[in-house]
C-alpha cells in the first residue's frame, strides 16, 4: 500500500487545513492521481459549476508510485474543472514537488472555496498552514519561487505556483513547479489563481516507506530500470535529443501543423529542431542546448536545459534571461515555431522561458497567436486592434512581444489570453479556431495521422496528444507499426492507448516510460507497492473505468456528441503536401465504431451495462 | 551501366554522424545507380542497418521486409532515423 492513506483538505474560504483518510475503496478502483482525484472531483462538485467560481475545487494528486524508487516516480496531477473547455481538466507534471508532497505524508491536497486575500499553503510533513501572499501577488513564477526560497531559507522546499498570467485571468494559465516543470494544459493555473491561492510550498521528510512487498518492489523496479536503459528510445534517444527529435520526423511525414494548420509541412522545421539545438551558434560558438535534465527519480532524463544567444534581440538589456533554463520540448517548439511560421530558435526559446516565468501553456499560447495571425492576414483584426503589433505569420518580433503581453495581461495580450476559440469568436471567425472542446491542438496534424483525429475528437480534456498517443504506433512503430493514412483498426488502437494511458497517469509514473514499458512491465511495480492484486489486465480495466468516469463528468457538465469533432479545416480542406496530400481526416469512418467499442450509445453516452461492468 | 539517379539523403539523430561532411541541415544530394535498393544505399553510406529503424521515402514508411526490394527513383527523398519517440 504505497498510498499514504491521507488527504489534506484545504478550505480557502474558512482558512482551514484538515487531514482526512483516503477513501481506500476508491483507491482500489481508481488507483491514484488522475483516476482517484477525478473520482473525488466528480463526487464533490456539480459538473455544471462555473470553473472559476468558489464551487469548483482543485485537487493536487500523487499516485501510489510517486515518491518511491520506481523510475520516473515523481509525477503529480492537477484535477479540476477547466475554465478553457468546461470539461474535466487533468494536467500532469514532473519535477520534484509531487514526490515531496508524497514524502510529506500526503496522497493529495483538495483545495475548496476561495480565499478573501491572496494566500499560499505551507506544508511541512504534518504541519499545514495557510499564509498571507499579498507580497507575492502580482509577481511572476520565478520571482515568487525566489522570494519563497528566501523566506524559508531552505533550498530544499519545493514550490508550485501561478504567475501573473493566471492572476490576470489568462484561460490557459499553468501551475509551474520547480521553476520550469508545469501542469500546463486546460487552465488549471487560472482556477488556482481564481481561488487566490498563489503557491504551494512543501517540505517532506517522512518518506514513502509503506510499500506492500519491499523485496518484490525492489526487483520489479530494478528490472524496469534495466528495460528503460536497454531500450534505444528511453536509453539513448530521449536523453540525447528529448522530444525535440520529432520535429524533423513529423515534418517529413507531413503531419506538422503549420501556420494555424493551413499547411502540414514547415520549410523552417530544421532550424528549430532537436538537431539544430545541438549545433554551435555563430555568436559565441555554444549550442542552444546546455544539457539534459531529469525529474525526480527518472532514469530517462528527457528534459532540455537551454540558453538564448546572448546577442539575440529578445534579451538585449535583459541579463536575467542569459542563464540556462527549461528549453524547448517538441510541443513548445512546434507551437511557438511552425504553427506561427517562425524559424528563429532563440525567439522560440525566449517565448518558452516567458511561458515558464509567468505560467502559461505554450501550446495554447502558440496556437492562439497563430489564430490571431490568420485573423490579421484576413483583415479581421488590424494594427488598430492589436495596438500596433504587426501579427504577420513568420514575425519573431510579434511572437516575443505577444509572449510579453500575455505574461503581463497588457494590451492585445488580454485578447490573446482568451485562447483561440474565444478570440476567433470575438472577431467573427470561429471556423479558424483550431480547437476541440475549446482547447488548442498539439503538434500532430490528423490529416496525416488518422488515429490522432479520433483521439483529439474524443479526448476528455479537449484536443490533446497525451490522452492516447497513437503517433507512437502510427509514425514511430512503437509498440507496432500501423499505417498513419488508414482509418482501419484505429478505433481499437485509440481506445487501447486511451485506457492504458489513463492507468499509467494514475500510478505516479511518467507516460514516456511506455516507449519501453507496457502494462506488463508496470503492473508488477504497482502490485509490489500496493495491495489489490494489480495485473496488466486489471490496470487496463481501471484505465477504462477512469475514461468512462471522465466522460460521464463531461456529459453531466453539458457536453454532448456534438463536441466529439474536429474543426472543419481538418475534415474538409485536404492536406496540400506530403504523404497525406489530398487527404482530410476521416473521423466519420471511425467515430461510430469507437462508440460501439466503448460500449456507448450512438449518442456517445456510456450504457448502463457499460457503467455496471466497470463498477461506476 | 544502369542509369544514375540523384536522391536526397537525410540522416537524423544519432545517425547524423554517418552523413558526408558536406551535408547541410542533415541532408545531402547523392548520385546512385538506379538499381540500388534502400538497403544498398544504406550500406553504401555505411549506416549500421540495425539502427535504421524509421525509413521513409518521400515521407512514406518502408517496412523492414521491403527495404531490400524497394528501389528509388530520381529526386526521391530517403530519410532515416534510429528508434525515436517523444510526445
Ligand atoms: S521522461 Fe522526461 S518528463 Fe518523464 S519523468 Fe523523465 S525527465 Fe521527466
Amino acid at each position: 500500500m504505497s498510498w499514504q492513506r491521507k488527504i489534506l483538505r484545504v478550505n480557502l474560504t474558512k482558512g482551514t487545513c484538515e487531514p482526512e483518510p483516503l477513501n481506500m475503496e476508491w483507491a482500489h478502483l481508481f488507483l491514484g492521481q488522475r483516476g482517484l482525484a477525478t473520482k473525488y472531483l466528480a463526487e464533490e462538485i456539480d459538473p455544471k459549476a462555473d470553473a472559476l467560481s468558489p464551487e469548483n475545487k482543485l485537487i493536487m494528486a500523487t499516485g501510489p508510485l510517486t515518491g518511491t524508487m520506481a523510475s520516473t516516480g515523481g509525477r503529480y496531477s492537477v484535477i479540476t474543472k477547466s475554465p478553457l473547455t468546461g470539461a474535466i481538466a487533468c494536467s500532469n507534471s514532473g519535477g520534484f514537488i509531487g514526490a515531496e508532497m508524497k514524502q510529506a505524508g500526503w496522497d493529495m491536497i483538495i483545495f475548496e472555496g476561495k480565499s478573501k486575500a491572496p494566500v499560499f499553503l505551507y506544508l511541512e510533513n504534518e504541519k499545514a498552514q495557510l499564509m498571507p501572499a499579498d507580497d507575492l501577488w502580482g509577481k511572476s513564477v520565478w520571482a515568487t519561487d525566489e522570494l519563497l526560497h528566501e523566506k524559508f531559507q531552505d533550498p530544499l522546499v519545493k514550490i508550485a505556483c501561478v504567475g501573473r498570467s493566471a492572476e490576470n485571468g489568462c484561460l490557459y494559465a499553468s501551475i509551474v513547479n520547480d521553476r520550469h516543470r508545469a501542469a500546463g494544459r486546460s487552465g488549471v493555473g487560472t482556477v488556482m489563481a481564481s481561488k487566490h491561492l498563489k503557491a504551494v510550498v512543501i517540505r517532506g521528510t517522512v518518506g514513502v516507506g509503506n510499500v506492500r512487498d519491499p523485496k518484490a518492489f525492489f526487483k520489479a523496479t530494478s528490472e524496469g530500470k534495466k528495460t528503460l536503459a536497454d531500450n534505444a528510445v528511453t536509453g539513448e534517444g530521449l536523453p540525447a535529443m528529448g522530444t525535440q527529435v520529432l520535429m524533423n520526423v513529423i515534418n517529413e511525414v507531413g503531419a506538422m501543423p503549420t501556420r494555424n494548420m493551413k499547411e502540414v509541412q514547415f520549410e523552417g522545421a530544421h532550424k528549430i529542431s532537436g538537431e539544430a539545438m545541438a549545433e554551435p551558434r555563430e555568436s559565441d560558438g555554444k549550442p542552444n542546448l546546455v544539457t539534459n535534465a531529469a525529474c525526480f527519480g527518472c532514469t530517462i532524463a528527457c528534459g532540455r536545459i537551454s540558453t538564448i544567444d546572448p546577442q539575440h534581440y529578445s534579451i538585449e538589456n535583459k541579463p536575467e534571461y542569459i542563464g540556462a533554463s527549461g528549453g524547448l520540448e517538441y510541443e513548445s517548439a512546434w507551437a511557438l515555431g511552425s504553427n506561427v511560421g517562425i524559424d528563429d530558435l532563440d525567439a522560440l526559446t525566449y517565448a518558452n522561458f516567458l511561458c515558464n516565468e509567468d505560467g502559461y501553456d505554450p501550446i495554447s499560447f502558440g496556437a492562439t497567436v497563430s489564430a490571431a495571425m490568420e485573423l490579421f492576414e484576413m483583415g479581421a483584426i488590424t494594427l488598430e486592434t492589436t495596438e500596433g503589433l504587426d501579427l504577420s505569420f513568420g514575425s519573431a518580433e510579434a511572437l516575443t512581444k505577444a509572449a510579453e503581453l500575455v505574461a503581463t495581461g497588457e494590451g492585445f495580450g488580454k485578447d490573446l489570453a482568451m485562447g483561440s476559440k474565444r478570440l476567433c469568436e470575438k472577431y467573427g471567425h470561429p471556423e479558424i479556431s483550431m480547437t476541440v472542446k475549446g482547447q488548442e491542438f498539439p503538434a500532430y496534424d490528423p490529416r496525416a495521422i488518422q488515429g490522432m483525429g479520433l483521439g483529439y475528437a474524443t479526448s476528455n480534456r479537449g484536443a490533446c496528444h497525451l490522452r492516447g498517443y497513437t503517433v507512437s504506433s502510427e509514425v514511430m512503430g512503437v509498440p507496432v507499426k500501423t499505417d498513419p493514412l488508414t482509418t482501419d483498426g484505429k478505433p481499437e488502437l485509440v481506445k487501447a492507448f486511451q485506457d492504458a494511458t489513463a492507468a499509467v497517469d494514475s500510478t505516479g509514473l511518467c507516460t514516456f516510460t511506455t516507449f519501453a514499458w507496457t502494462l506488463e512491465d508496470i503492473a508488477p511495480q504497482v502490485d509490489a507497492a500496493c495491495e489489490g492484486g494489480w495485473s496488466a489486465a486489471s490496470m487496463l480495466e481501471a484505465g477504462e473505468r477512469i475514461w468512462n468516469l471522465e466522460r460521464q463528468f463531461n456529459l453531466d457538465a453539458g457536453l454532448t456528441k456534438a463536441d466529439d469533432t474536429l474543426p472543419g479545416r481538418l475534415l474538409k480542406d485536404a492536406a496540400k503536401t506530403g504523404p497525406a496530400k489530398g487527404s482530410v481526416n476521416r473521423l466519420h469512418e471511425m467515430l461510430p465504431q469507437y462508440y460501439a467499442l466503448r460500449g456507448w450509445s450512438e449518442e456517445g453516452v456510456p450504457t448502463n451495462e457499460t457503467m455496471g461492468r466497470l463498477g461506476l | 551501366m544502369p542509369l544514375k539517379i540523384t536522391i536526397t539523403f537525410k540522416l537524423y539523430a544519432s545517425l547524423a554522424q554517418y552523413l558526408p561532411k558536406e551535408a547541410v541541415e542533415n541532408k545531402i544530394d547523392i548520385i546512385i545507380p538506379g538499381d540500388r535498393s534502400i538497403i544498398g544505399v544504406l550500406e553504401q553510406q555505411s549506416v549500421p542497418l540495425e539502427s535504421a529503424h524509421l525509413v521513409l521515402v518521400n515521407g512514406f514508411f518502408i517496412p523492414p521486409e521491403k527495404r531490400k526490394t524497394s528501389f528509388l527513383s530520381d529526386k526521391d527523398v530517403l530519410a532515416v532515423w534510429p528508434p525515436v519517440a517523444g510526445g
